[in-house]
């Protein structure tokens, strides 16, 4: 496990998401409404969509596709057509930067 | 991959025939489709839910049905009962429509439980099993009218125009419904409901098809009991007589224009609609923004359309004119099936990338 760095905190505005690519692998950052950052699967769960282009409200991201709706602090599936959960890597701020932890 | 150009039979559009293994093979399933642009920060504002209007739109409909409906019954027996029972109908049997739609995307309300109590309301109004048809739409959006793909294409080719005609009167689709109804709830699935909705969810589709056939028998029984066809004047019989509107706008969403292409521009259509119908029908005739831009609720159509109309073929300007636009293409499907209205984009727009959908449509004379 390695703590990756990604962009700086500004870069991603108050409850919003980024799309994050890494090493052949693409992630979902997010900054809550206090400015706390999370990390998800870029990837929906059910479709291959990105969801660096849906809305996030509050703790959720609404996938841009379908609608289908994610807790994206804990990965809850919240609303179909999504089922299945997705998968979250642990990110914090070290300083102005935001990193996460991923293997 | 040509596959809409070069048969002039009619095509199979169930999800478990050869034209599903043909889209799948020329990547039709599941692609990537074409969007216009616009920066994060515009979209984010367009996204933004609220409950304000479909609270206000949702108590005025609430309001006009028990209104007219009352109204509608209290006059049983009389001339003029009628009117209250057309504008009733077109409440319950078309609205219900457009309210399922964008409750079932969860667009409409900015709050989960009221897009849910709505949805299942208007589900039931409509006749459309709840769990189905959430899977059905999600694969509608993922494969707009990919034949083999799509489970709701209004306008099979080559056209039947006297089925199409039955529609308005809600014929032979509410038959239909009501049989895949009631098929649910004796606890089967057709196999296309077994190709889209997961079997994790099949349970709640017999649930809900249950609770939906347990009230339809109620209005009967209640009809019978009553000696009376008012009951179903009220309950059900709307999709029927009230269905008109509904199939008016639904018709004009896709009809005539491309089967499997990769970009909205080419199956959709947007038309400009007097203000009543845009109330009922909750925005739906900006459908090519609709298929674009999902997240986008009902009430901030206008302004997505405003702002990425240069990138989109010119609206129809009126319901007439759409229809005008997609008879002319049906008469022709009827002995050309492989054809379809190629809308012209103005000079503004990018231009459809022909290698998303390498079939050929005939160009609009
Ligand atoms: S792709 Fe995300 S909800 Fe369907």
């Amino acid at each position: 496990m390695a703590w990756i760095d990604v962009c700086d905190a500004e870069d991603i505005e108050l409850e919003d998401v980024i799309r994050f690519d890494h090493a052949g692998r693409t992630f979902a950052i997010y900054r809550d409404l206090e400015g706390q950052v999370f990390a998800t699967d870029g990837l929906c769960t059910h479709e291959q969509v990105h969801l660096a282009d849906g809305l996030v409200m509050d703790d959720t991201i609404e996938c841009p596709k379908h609608n289908g709706r994610f807790n994206y602090q804990t990965g809850e599936a919240l609303r179909a057509p999504v089922c299945v959960n997705l998968a979250t890597y642990p990110a914090r701020l070290n300083g102005a930067r935001i990193e996460i932890e991923v293997s | 991959m040509n596959i809409a150009a070069n048969h002039t039979a009619k095509r199979d559009y169930s999800l478990t025939g050869p034209e599903s293994a043909h889209a799948v093979a020329a990547g039709l399933a599941s692609a990537d489709w074409y969007h216009s642009d616009l920066p994060r920060k515009e979209m984010k504002a367009l996204m933004r839910r609220s409950d304000q209007q479909a609270d206000r739109d949702t108590v005025l409909w609430f309001a006009l049905l028990i209104l007219t409906g009352g109204a509608g019954a209290f006059l049983w027996g009389s001339w003029a009962a009628v009117p209250f029972f057309l504008a009733y109908g077109v409440l319950y049997g078309s609205v219900c429509d457009s309210r399922w739609h964008e409750c079932g995307h969860g667009t409409a309300f900015k709050t989960t439980w009221k897009n849910d109590v709505v949805y299942h309301i208007a589900s039931f109004m409509v006749m459309r099993n709840p769990i189905a048809w959430r899977w059905s739409h999600a694969r509608h959006h993922t494969d707009t009218i990919i034949v083999g793909r799509d489970p709701e294409i209004a306008v099979m080719r080559p056209p039947e125009m006297a089925l199409l005609a039955l529609k308005f009167f809600g014929l032979p689709s509410a038959v239909y419904d009501l049989r895949a109804l009631l098929r649910n709830a004796w606890g089967r699935l057709s196999d296309d409901e077994g190709d889209f909705i997961p079997e994790a969810e099949q349970g709640k589709a017999v649930f809900w098809a249950r609770v939906h056939m347990a009230i339809y028998c109620g209005a009967v029984l209640w009809a019978v009991l009553a000696w009376s066809i008012l009951p179903l004047m009220l309950i059900g019989g709307p999709r029927l007589y009230g269905c008109w509107h509904m199939v008016m706008m639904g018709l004009i969403q896709h009809g005539g224009l491309a089967e499997d292409v990769l970009d909205h521009r080419l199956n959709s259509r947007t038309v400009y609609i007097n203000p009543i119908s845009r109330w009922l029908y909750w925005n739906m005739n900006y459908h090519v923004e609709h298929h674009m831009f999902p997240m986008v609720p009902y009430h901030a159509l206008p302004a997505l359309h405003a702002r990425i109309k240069d990138d989109l073929p010119a609206p129809n300007r009126s319901i007439a004119d759409a229809y005008r636009d997609m008879i002319g293409a049906l008469l022709r499907q009827r002995k050309e099936p492989g054809y379809a209205i190629r809308p012209v984009l103005p000079s503004t727009a990018r231009p459809y990338r022909e290698e998303l959908h390498d079939v050929d449509i005939a160009r609009e004379s």
